[in-house]
């Protein structure tokens, strides 16, 4: 016996008993329209057994594969096959639930769903961890999530589930704000370049600009988001009403550029204070050697401290862009435009799923970019003492 | 020709380097010994305009320093020191062709002399070459960078404790590579050290700093014969004095006509040694060899002899 608890994955135990816990807890949400609290359907209620039994089985065979600390390979397959039942019951069960009733009636979703969702993917993770993936493979499988992520959403099978209904009427506005949203979150992200970069690399070189900055930076880093939003309403309806000119080039109190201009200032303390960092980790002896062989201190600059703080510095961006997918919502509240405006369009008519519409897509976008930037500042470590 | 002229550094109030003069010959290792804040790094530094100095000059082959922008000066001097201060994300021969780098060399050129620095300090370039430093011993990561000091074969190397971070045994083994290396290239070094033993057995002349002053510049066995002042006899440890000179005289001075018996001793060893062994093998003589032939004898009443002649 001893010699088979020795090859149970302590997680996988942990994943299976939360994973069957969670089927007991309803699965689907039925609600006679948009607005109404619904009532939850529990999983073997939801459709007849010829959908129920299979997609059980496939979640709890799913389940079982995760166990076996080992078959690392089998874990993950087990996590796909999880989620495969999990689209089925999804897919199946939700046109059967609509055809029984009203014509209003919306169905989503409910907890079981969501923490069986969170359990596969955590399995995944597991595994995928011990898989030890280089950057290049955890490239592919991003990009191969995604994918099956686009094609499972654009085949309709998921189309009568109310997130996608409120998708599907506002289809257009759904693109514009993911483009205003991409805009908002990267185009203060390279602002906060292209200005945190020569400050960063100022303080590095002036003790007193540096003890001057970096405090302020901090402080600015304390404004809570709802407030620093707001701030910037009266602080640039003022200049877009003062300064001439200001307002064709699209300077108001609400809109766009309150909002870019919150997400700045916001993301100048990672940026400048890992510049700081990065540069401040070359080795000393390294420097004093550039510096008696004749280097200039734009070749040292150059050739030793950037290349040996990039790691640190790309940190720092990484920082910065999950940060501002994440508080570029609130940009919604200021007509800055972005994924926001749906999660308060959702709030305001307490419809969850338009909520939902404005949060998932955020989510994604969020976690593709903290793997992206991770892969990118994996790529930037090729010194071997750093790596092995 | 290295010509410091009066040179002094002052920090506030304090003179770290007090009006040092002293001149150095191409093609010799000066070693500048002293304690710590004996002010000798501070010189060192100057040289090569890491510090300013506040007076004085120093003339390389009789052009001021001062003439010249401190970083092209800096590229014309090799500079190494302690703990090596390799590149971490450069290869090994990008280390080593850093200043030839700076001073625009082709890349063949640079590739060649490369190749060339790697088996002078006996690494094998094939094997080494595309190495980063952290894949290399605390050995080959010293030599790799005395190599890179030397790569444009600078007028003048400057050498900062460049042995002080290493175990005694290689760091013995490093000392015999520098000195056979300074042979064959007829380098001039300036080399700073706290240990009178390395300055004694590597330098040329030895320069002993006391409180930002040079209190004696002489070669080794001046040094030990006849010290300058209290310090510099505490320096080189009074009960140690005979042995320390008998270890720069080699047994061919002393040769004498006649035979002894046992096993013989090349007469390019060290009195030191040879007096070492006479004790150990109780014998009051020992044949001396050239080329595995013996020449004659070195005895014990000879060298005693020689270690009294400073009187």
């Amino acid at each position: 016996m001893i010699g088979i608890r020795t090859h149970i994955s302590p997680p996988g135990l942990l994943f299976a008993i939360l994973g069957l816990a969670s089927l007991l807890v309803p699965f689907m949400t039925l609600a006679a329209n948009r607005i109404v609290a619904g009532e939850g359907i529990s999983v073997l209620r939801i459709a007849g057994p010829t959908i129920t039994a299979p997609g059980v089985a496939a979640v709890t065979i799913g389940l079982a594969m995760g166990l076996i600390a080992k078959w690392t390979r089998l874990r993950l397959l087990g996590a796909v096959f999880g989620l495969a039942g999990l689209l089925w019951l999804l897919s199946r069960s939700a046109p059967i639930l609509l055809s029984q009733a009203g014509e209003y009636a919306r169905v989503s979703p409910a907890a079981g769903f969501w923490c069986l969702v969170v359990i596969f993917m955590l399995l995944m993770a597991d595994a995928l961890a011990a898989l030890k993936p280089g950057p290049l493979m955890r490239g592919i499988l991003l990009f191969a999530i995604l994918v099956a992520l686009v094609l499972v959403l654009r085949s309709g099978m998921l189309s009568d589930l109310s997130v996608l209904q409120e998708f599907s009427s506002r289809r257009d506005a759904f693109f514009s704000e993911f483009l205003r949203h991409l805009g908002l979150a990267f185009g203060s992200l390279a602002a906060a370049a292209v200005i945190g970069f020569p400050l960063g690399i100022l303080c590095h070189h002036r003790v007193a600009l540096r003890g001057a900055t970096l405090p302020v930076l901090s402080f600015l880093q304390t404004i809570p988001s709802l407030a620093m939003f707001g701030l910037m309403i009266p602080i640039l309806g003022w200049l877009g009403s003062t300064v001439p000119g200001a307002q064709a080039i699209g300077i108001a109190g609400i809109g766009f550029a309150p909002a870019f201009l919150a997400l700045l200032l916001y993301s100048l303390l990672p940026v400048v204070g890992n510049t700081v960092a990065g540069l401040a980790s070359t080795p000393p002896a390294a420097l004093e050697a550039a510096r008696g062989m004749g280097m200039t201190s734009s070749q040292r600059l150059l050739r030793v401290e950037l290349p040996l703080g990039l790691p640190i510095i790309l940190t720092g961006l990484r920082i910065v862009l999950v940060q501002n997918i994440g508080l570029a919502v609130i940009a919604g509240l200021i007509g800055g435009g972005g994924f926001g405006t749906f999660v308060f369009q959702g709030l305001n008519q307490t419809a969850t799923d338009l909520i939902l519409l404005g949060a998932l897509p955020t989510v994604v976008l969020a976690l593709t970019a903290a793997i992206l930037m991770d892969i990118l500042v994996e790529l930037t470590r090729r010194t071997p003492e750093e790596t092995v | 020709m290295i010509e410091i002229d009066s040179i002094t550094k002052t920090y506030g109030t304090m003179n770290a380097v007090d009006a040092v003069s002293m001149r150095v010959e191409t093609g010799s290792i000066t070693a500048i010994v002293g304690t710590s804040g004996s002010g000798k790094t501070t010189l060192l530094r100057m040289i090569n305009r890491l510090e300013e100095p506040t007076s004085g000059e120093v003339r390389i082959n009789g052009t001021s320093t001062s003439s010249v922008k401190p970083h092209l000066l800096r590229r014309r001097i090799g500079y190494a020191i302690q703990g090596h201060g390799l590149f971490p994300h450069h290869t090994v021969a990008r280390n080593i062709g850093a200043v030839p780098e700076l001073l625009k060399w082709s890349r063949d050129k640079i590739n060649e002399r490369v190749d060339e620095l790697l088996a002078l300090f006996s690494m094998d370039p094939a094997e080494f070459r595309d190495r980063f430093p952290a894949e290399l011993s605390g050995g080959q990561q010293q030599r790799v960078g005395v190599a890179r000091a030397l790569a444009s074969r600078p007028d003048l190397l400057l050498m900062d404790e460049p042995f002080g971070a290493l175990d005694p045994i290689i760091r013995t083994r490093a000392q015999k590579d520098l000195a056979h290396i300074q042979r064959k290239l007829g380098s001039t070094i300036m080399l700073v050290t706290h240990d009178m033993e390395e300055a004694i057995s590597l330098g040329d002349h030895v320069a002993v700093m006391d409180g930002g002053k040079l209190v004696q510049y002489a070669p080794p066995a001046e040094i030990i014969a006849r010290p300058a002042t209290d310090f510099v006899a505490n320096m080189v440890g009074d009960v140690e004095r005979p042995l320390r000179l008998l270890s720069l005289i080699s047994v061919s001075e002393i040769i004498e006509a006649g035979e002894a018996d046992g096993e013989g001793l090349p007469e390019t060893a060290s009195l030191r040694d040879a007096l070492s062994a006479c004790l150990w093998s109780g014998r009051d003589a020992l044949p001396a060899t050239r080329e595995g032939a013996v020449v004659g004898r070195v005895t014990l009443k000879a060298i005693r002899a020689r270690a009294g002649a400073h009187l």
